[in-house]
């Protein structure tokens, strides 16, 4: 699949801004009033900005506001609806405690829980797609929710919060990568399927039916190196999970690297996110001999 | 939950007017339903009603509509200002342009007219545009048929009276084995898809010989992957079995053929190979039932195709003794060709027993009683569902008029043509070759040339040469070293006029050729040629002229522009007295008419020839008061006869428009054609519709319709006399000699029985490194060079990689993405390749004409025509490396001059990929700009 | 709506006859010409005389090559291809505006362009690339199976098929209801055994695939055990066989 940098921005940034916005919700670190708004500020910042950035992989964003009326069978719709239902029981939540002071925990937990199935409805939206095999799995979801906490406790400055789910996160990602590699011949697709010339013999692609590129091959088949992979898949690791757990893990209760260590994980997850994309292969990329 | 959908209009108005005309996205003259709104042309359809297509289209025709609205469309005339292949122009009037035209044109006619020579490429108006030529007087008139396919017309004009292409088709409904080889697949294109579908619903099965995989052999059920240039051993190879096997028609030959015919069989006679002949001309075959000799014609007669004869002491035998002897020998066997053919012996003789079986273990016969030409009655026709089609693959080599001989001899040793599952002709076919004119030379300043430029000689006296023995023609066609070169030779004008060879030209006219390009071998020499200056600093070639439509490579390198309208704004007659559009069962022909009219100051380059003809005052085109007959190409169409009664369209004549066929001009002719839907049709009588050659019904239906004017029923000629005229001029015998540097040739190659040689190229390369044999092929949705200028089909053929067949992949160590050196004798080409195992494992091929000069169409620089398409042609040249004796042999069929192509032997290296294809040549400056960034093309609401 | 009809009264689609098919585009540019006029937004192209052309299209030809799993030699398949209208068609389901629908009476898969954001999402669900979203409109584009063409009372009823059906010279491609045991499609899938395209995605494709028929099933013929006796060793021979086959005409 095409890594576009909407799509990169909007999962990244949104999810962070949602995990972010779950710690708060569930009151760590429990700022109180004028203190708490800078928090809730960047929870914001973060989960709209995302969702702005989505709105660039639109080709026609003038009719956005229908994508609220298919919450019965599309995550998209689903994924609008939670999005605007948590940042509003969050912002009534945020609202409470920055103009009056006033704390409402059990709205917290609400808003906190919300906030994390908006972000499985956005991991939905790849993982409910037999046709990326490398999506279609529970792991997706997992690590996105994994990584909404993790990256949320780092802005949070919660050093344990960071151990626990960073750590959890990258188990996951390990899994991802090696089980995802597989999967695509796991579940059987191969041109000889596509086509359905399997029973005469081995099928290759002799000329596609344009010469030059089109929106399909644009949009979904993009072939990445592997040795290019490889190193992609260390920065990740290294910038993603492995230096925030470090210095996490080197920071004292107030996590006083925590700046160093958010800059890591994005840096980190961005590259993981490209590759989430850019790995990805589409079952269409049979007709292309193209994986 | 309840289900909603949004309604929508499920019955929107279609258009505001349907306009039905005919296609001209290739030559296979479809008839298409233009639907109009707002005036403009909004979508293009098959028509339903029409003989060709009946309601199916091409991708080509589907895309007209870009095509009208092509930004590479010429806007208007123009005259050269930069020099010549700079693509600088001015813009000028028409009036300016023709005046500049006639200044031109004029001093020639009256002093050499041989100095203009015109040759018109993808024309579909000869029989007019060589009407012009004559007039004018110039003996140098051709169109593209040299290089395009003269070898299979002729091939089979002399041996049955007819050919593949449109003057004939299979007997789709009653086939039951079709065999193709080497199409084209834009060829014929809608018919043949059409037909093989057909026979496929039926249960038949199709064989497909060639050695790429694709189009139509893809489909084949059974691929035979031949060896470029070795078909005609591969037919007579099944000759040799079906004959071995005694699995001939007999009877078929011995009434219908020249196999009965008696031939001089006295090798010191001078007469040795010609027929016997009664006083009256007429060919001697010995009657089985009495013994005697008795004219071939004569009613009753059985001729007997065992028969030998003494004419004192000359003996005499019947062809069919001589095939057999010839075609029985091993030689011709199957283990004999296997390998150089590359099909193994089972295989041929597999196909030999398969052909043969449904032949004559499927044979049938139609319940349709007919008379033949001796007035001998047949109760029933008899059916031989074998059909055969063929076109460049075989006559793109130089050895393909025989090879086209040697296929029609196997169909007619099968008794299949024009019976009824086999192969039938379409009006005005059949036409033997005594029917055809011969070629005329007489050239007069001043006058007319004396006679149609082009024919079918019959024997030596009838070449094109001076009393010196030089060429008459500037392409030497209708000489010894081509004598049967019925189409002319276009890839020869440029080159021998820059060599002076056999003489200089002054102006060159060209229409719709883009010699400059794809249309010539040997392009980037072709743009020397058309650039070289000689020592005055003057142009070796000093004017030329060039009507197009579009913005080819061919306009930058041409002094005066006479810009054409596009297909659909033009009038145009498909016309019997050309190249018709008839079925076998029916006589048909149609027009183009101006569903829109040209946004652009742009002429149809017929009503233009017509205003220089009356400038010029060439006879037929002004009266005794110098007036102009026609007033542009419709009047023509309309009111030109070309023997009484008989014009360029048949139907709807007289002053009713009831007549068919032969009838007064009438006035209002053109608006029953587009009542009509565009075109005309008259079925043939069911008695009439088989066995045409000898059918009574036929012949006297042809001539009451005036396809001729008197009945001409004939033999198929397995054995050409005229062939055997030539080869006995070669052996010395006759007045007319040939140059001694040519006899050897000319006794291989006009051997009166079809044979097999080594194309040209082979026997000059033999043992040598270039071994691969390069082909091109256009895919079926684009037609030349006109579909790059083509929004939507140039994204389908956008660049031309050169397909490589397994074995020189691996052998190379070849991935995808890599690029290869391709060289020739001539030169070599830098090029893209991909894999294809579908291939014959000795070729390589690649999509012709995709391949575009910077600057050219109207399409960006960086267009990946320009970038990664390319020719083969820069690698072939129009002549053959030289023999050290100074003489220029041409790269051609020694028989009819055929561009050889298909002789193409080539070596290929892998090399590190280069930014673009080589050779690369500067842009062309673009007259017309370049096309817009983005379409999104609807012209209703 | 995108939730998928329990059922659809008839289901319209079409057969394609790769036994057939020759791979020359018509269906391609037919269905681009019909659809450029009509349904919605034309189908653009962009970059259309320059360096890059791309454009959208409904329908598009792939060509492919077989190597027998028997042996012999390589086969050439042209595949067209479009949208095949799946009875579970998980295009539909991902739609988040609704855009995208099945049709409840014809089970023809259609976007309303009114209501399509140009997500792109329905396109990612489909495996068969069988829609691309106009570059120019911003909305997604997908074969209509010509809904305005064989409904439509403004044609003549033997036009009311689809665009690239009426244009396929070699009719290799067969519109119908494959709801109808009886119907013309439903007794091809039945008499040649049709067959869905990556059936495992469970998608239950309308439209239908007839595969080649046996290629290159022809055997070679021994020199000794010839399918054809000669009729005579020697050319002597041959006149004799001549005469006598001559005098039983």
């Amino acid at each position: 699949m095409h890594p576009a940098p909407s799509v990169i921005f909007f999962t990244v940034f949104s999810g962070l801004g949602f995990g972010f916005l779950a710690w708060l919700g569930i009151g760590i670190p429990g700022p109180q009033g004028w203190d708490a708004f800078p928090y809730f500020f960047v929870a914001y910042l973060l989960a709209v900005g995302g969702l702005i950035s989505s709105t660039f992989h639109l080709g026609n964003p003038k009719n956005a506001l229908k994508a609220f009326t298919q919450w019965r069978t599309s995550w998209l719709s689903r994924e609008a609806w939670m999005a605007v239902g948590t940042l509003s029981v969050m912002g009534i939540f945020a609202a409470a405690n920055i103009f009056f002071k006033i704390q409402m925990p059990p709205l917290g937990w609400i808003g906190a829980i919300m906030a994390l199935v908006t972000v499985y409805t956005t991991s939905m939206m790849y993982a409910q797609l037999k046709t990326v095999p490398r999506w279609n799995h529970w792991s997706t979801s997992a690590l996105f929710i994994l990584l909404a906490l993790g990256g949320g406790a780092i802005l949070a400055g919660d050093v344990f919060g960071t151990l626990v789910f960073l750590t959890l996160a990258f188990v996951v990602q390990m899994y991802v990568w090696i089980a995802g590699d597989q999967r695509f011949a796991a579940r059987g697709h191969t041109l000889e399927t596509a086509t359905g010339l399997g029973t005469i013999g081995k099928v290759r692609l002799y000329e596609p039916p344009h010469t030059g590129t089109n929106y399909l091959l644009n949009e979904m088949v993009y072939v990445v190196a592997r040795k290019h992979v490889l190193k992609l898949r260390l920065i990740a690791l290294l910038m993603g999970y492995l230096l925030p757990l470090l210095l996490a893990g080197l920071s004292g209760r107030l996590f006083e690297l925590q700046i160093t260590a958010l800059v890591s994980h994005i840096i980190g997850i961005l590259t993981q996110r490209w590759l989430f994309f850019a790995e990805a292969e589409h079952v269409v990329g049979l007709y292309y001999d193209k994986r | 939950m309840t289900h909603h959908q949004p309604a929508i209009e499920t019955s929107p108005k279609v258009s505001d007017e349907i306009r039905k005309t005919t296609c001209y996205m290739c030559a296979c003259r479809c008839g298409i339903n233009v639907h109009m709104k707002d005036g403009k042309v909004a979508y293009i359809e098959g028509n339903r009603d029409h003989p060709v297509n009946k309601g199916v289209l091409c991708a080509k025709g589907s895309s007209g509509i870009m095509q009208v609205n092509a930004p590479s469309r010429l806007k208007n005339p123009m005259l050269r200002v930069g020099p010549r292949g700079s693509g600088e122009f001015k813009d000028i009037s028409w009036e300016e342009a023709l005046t500049i035209a006639t200044d031109w044109m004029k001093p020639l006619r009256e002093t050499a007219p041989e100095k203009l020579a015109f040759f018109t490429g993808r024309d579909q108006s000869q029989s007019f545009t060589g009407m012009w030529a004559q007039a004018y007087g110039t003996p140098n008139y051709a169109a593209h048929g040299g290089f395009c396919s003269v070898n299979m017309a002729a091939g089979g004009i002399y041996t049955m009276g007819g050919a593949f292409w449109e003057f004939g088709q299979p007997d789709w409904d009653r086939a039951k084995l079709f065999m193709i080889f080497g199409v084209a697949e834009d060829h014929d294109s809608n018919p043949i898809k059409m037909g093989i579908g057909r026979l496929k619903a039926n249960g038949g099965k199709i064989y497909g010989v060639n050695p790429i995989r694709s189009g139509y052999n893809a489909v084949a059920d059974e691929w035979v992957g031949i060896t470029p240039g070795t078909d005609g051993l591969f037919i007579l190879a099944l000759v040799h079995e079906l004959l071995k096997a005694g699995k001939v028609d007999l009877n078929y030959l011995a009434q219908f053929t020249n196999s009965p015919v008696l031939v001089n069989d006295d090798p010191k006679s001078d007469d040795y190979g010609l027929f016997l002949r009664n006083k009256s001309g007429k060919m001697q075959v010995i009657d089985r039932k009495t013994g005697k000799l008795a004219a071939f014609d004569k009613k009753g007669v059985k001729p007997d195709l065992a028969a030998t004869h003494k004419v004192g002491k000359t003996p005499y035998r019947t062809v069919f003794q001589l095939m057999a002897e010839k075609y029985l020998s091993d030689d011709y066997s199957p283990d004999a060709v296997a390998e150089r053919c590359g099909i193994s012996a089972g295989r041929i003789r597999a196909i030999a027993a398969d052909i043969a079986r449904v032949a004559f273990d499927e044979a049938f016969e139609l319940d349709i009683p007919w008379t033949d030409f001796r007035g001998d009655k047949h109760k029933t026709m008899q059916g031989r569902p074998v059909a055969f089609h063929s076109m460049r693959g075989i006559s793109a080599h130089s050895n393909g008029f025989q090879t086209a001989r040697a296929l029609h001899m196997l169909q007619i040793i099968l008794g299949s043509v024009e019976a009824p599952g086999g192969f039938r002709f379409k009006p005005p076919y059949p036409k033997p070759v005594e029917g055809h004119p011969k070629p005329h030379f007489g050239v007069t300043p001043g006058k007319p040339l004396n006679g149609p430029h082009l024919g079918y000689p019959q024997g030596p006296e009838d070449l094109g040469l001076k009393e010196d023995g030089t060429a008459v023609r500037i392409d030497k066609a209708f000489t010894w070293e081509n004598p049967l070169s019925a189409h002319g030779l276009m890839h020869m004008v440029i080159s021998n006029a820059h060599a002076g060879d056999p003489y200089k030209i002054d102006t060159l006219f060209m229409f719709m050729a883009n010699m400059s390009w794809n249309s010539s071998m040997n392009a980037s020499g072709v743009m020397d040629m058309l650039t070289d200056k000689d020592e005055d600093g003057e142009y070796v070639i000093p004017r030329i002229i060039y009507s197009d439509a579009y913005s080819s490579e061919m306009v930058a390198y041409a002094d005066l522009i006479l810009p054409d309208t596009t297909y659909l704004e033009r009038h145009d007659c498909i016309s019997l007295l050309d190249r018709p559009i008839c079925e076998a069962d029916a006589m048909a022909d149609s027009i183009r008419w101006p569903v829109i009219e040209p946004d652009r100051d742009v002429r149809g380059f017929q009503s233009v020839l017509i205003d220089l003809g009356v400038r010029l005052g060439l006879p037929g085109f002004v009266d005794e008061n110098g007036d102009a007959v026609y007033k542009d190409y419709a009047d023509y169409i309309v009111n030109h006869q070309r023997r009484p009664g008989v014009g360029p369209l048949a139907g709807f004549r007289g002053k009713d428009g009831k007549d068919v066929g032969r009838g007064e001009p009438n006035p209002n002719q053109l608006q029953a054609y587009i009542d009509n839907g565009g075109f005309f049709e008259s079925h043939i009588p069911q008695d009439a519709s088989y066995f045409k050659p000898w059918n009574a019904a036929y012949q006297k239906w042809a001539v009451e319709v005036g396809l001729f004017d008197h009945e001409q029923p004939y033999l198929f000629s397995i054995y050409s006399e005229p062939l055997r005229k030539f080869q006995r001029a070669a052996e010395g015998i006759g007045e007319h000699q040939p140059p001694e540097h040519l006899r050897e040739q000319l006794k291989v190659s006009m051997d009166p029985l079809p044979i097999w040689y080594a194309p040209n190229v082979e026997e000059n390369e033999a043992g040598g490194e270039y071994t691969v044999t390069a082909l091109t092929q256009r895919p079926m949705a684009m037609y030349h060079s006109w579909g790059t200028q083509n929004a939507w089909l140039r994204q389908l053929h956008g660049l031309n990689p050169l397909y490589v067949p397994t074995k020189i992949w691996e052998a190379q160590g070849f991935k995808d993405g890599d690029w290869a050196k391709v060289s020739s004798p001539h030169g070599s080409i830098t090029v893209p390749v991909s894999h294809q195992a579908g291939l014959n494992d000795n070729t390589v091929w690649t999509w012709n004409a995709i391949g575009k000069r910077k600057g050219a169409w109207a399409l960006d620089e960086g267009a990946p025509e320009a970038t990664k398409g390319f020719l083969l042609n820069h690698i072939i040249h129009e002549l053959l490396p030289g023999k050290g004796d100074g003489l220029r042999w041409n790269n051609s069929d020694p028989v009819t001059g055929q561009a050889a192509w298909f002789d193409l032997k080539v070596k290929i290296e892998k090399v590190a990929p280069p930014d673009e294809v080589q050779p690369n040549f500067p842009p062309i400056k673009s007259p017309v700009g370049k096309g817009p960034k983005n379409l999104a093309w609807k012209v209703g609401k | 709506m995108t939730q998928l009809p329990q059922s659809t009264d008839k289901k319209l689609g079409l057969v394609i006859d790769l036994d057939t098919c020759v791979g020359c585009h018509a269906c391609v540019i037919s269905c681009k010409g019909w659809n450029t006029e009509n349904y919605g937004a034309p189908l653009s192209d962009v970059d259309a005389y320059g360096a890059d052309p791309h454009g959208t299209f409904l329908n598009r030809v792939h060509s492919f090559e077989v190597q027998p799993n028997a042996g012999g030699c390589s086969q050439t398949i042209h595949f067209p291809k479009s949208c095949l209208h799946c009875e579970d068609a998980p295009c539909v389901t991902v739609c988040p505006t609704g855009a995208s629908y099945k049709r409840v009476e014809d089970g023809i898969v259609l976007v309303n362009e009114d209501d399509c954001i140009g997500c792109g999402l329905c396109a990612w669900a489909c495996p068969y690339g069988a829609r691309e979203l106009d570059q120019l409109a911003g909305v997604m584009k997908k074969c209509t199976l010509c809904i305005d063409r064989i409904y439509n009372e403004n044609l003549p009823e033997v036009d009311r098929i689809p665009s690239c059906v009426r244009t396929c010279p070699a009719g290799a491609r067969h519109f119908g209801d494959f709801a109808d045991p009886e119907s013309n499609v439903s007794k091809l899938v039945a008499e040649r055994g049709g067959i869905d395209l990556m059936p495992e995605q469970g998608t239950k494709p309308v439209n239908k695939y007839l595969p080649p028929r046996p290629k290159d099933t022809l055997e070679d013929v021994d020199a000794s055990a010839p399918a054809m006796k000669p009729v005579a060793d020697t050319p002597k021979g041959f006149l004799g066989w001549l005469d006598k086959a001559l005098e039983a005409l």
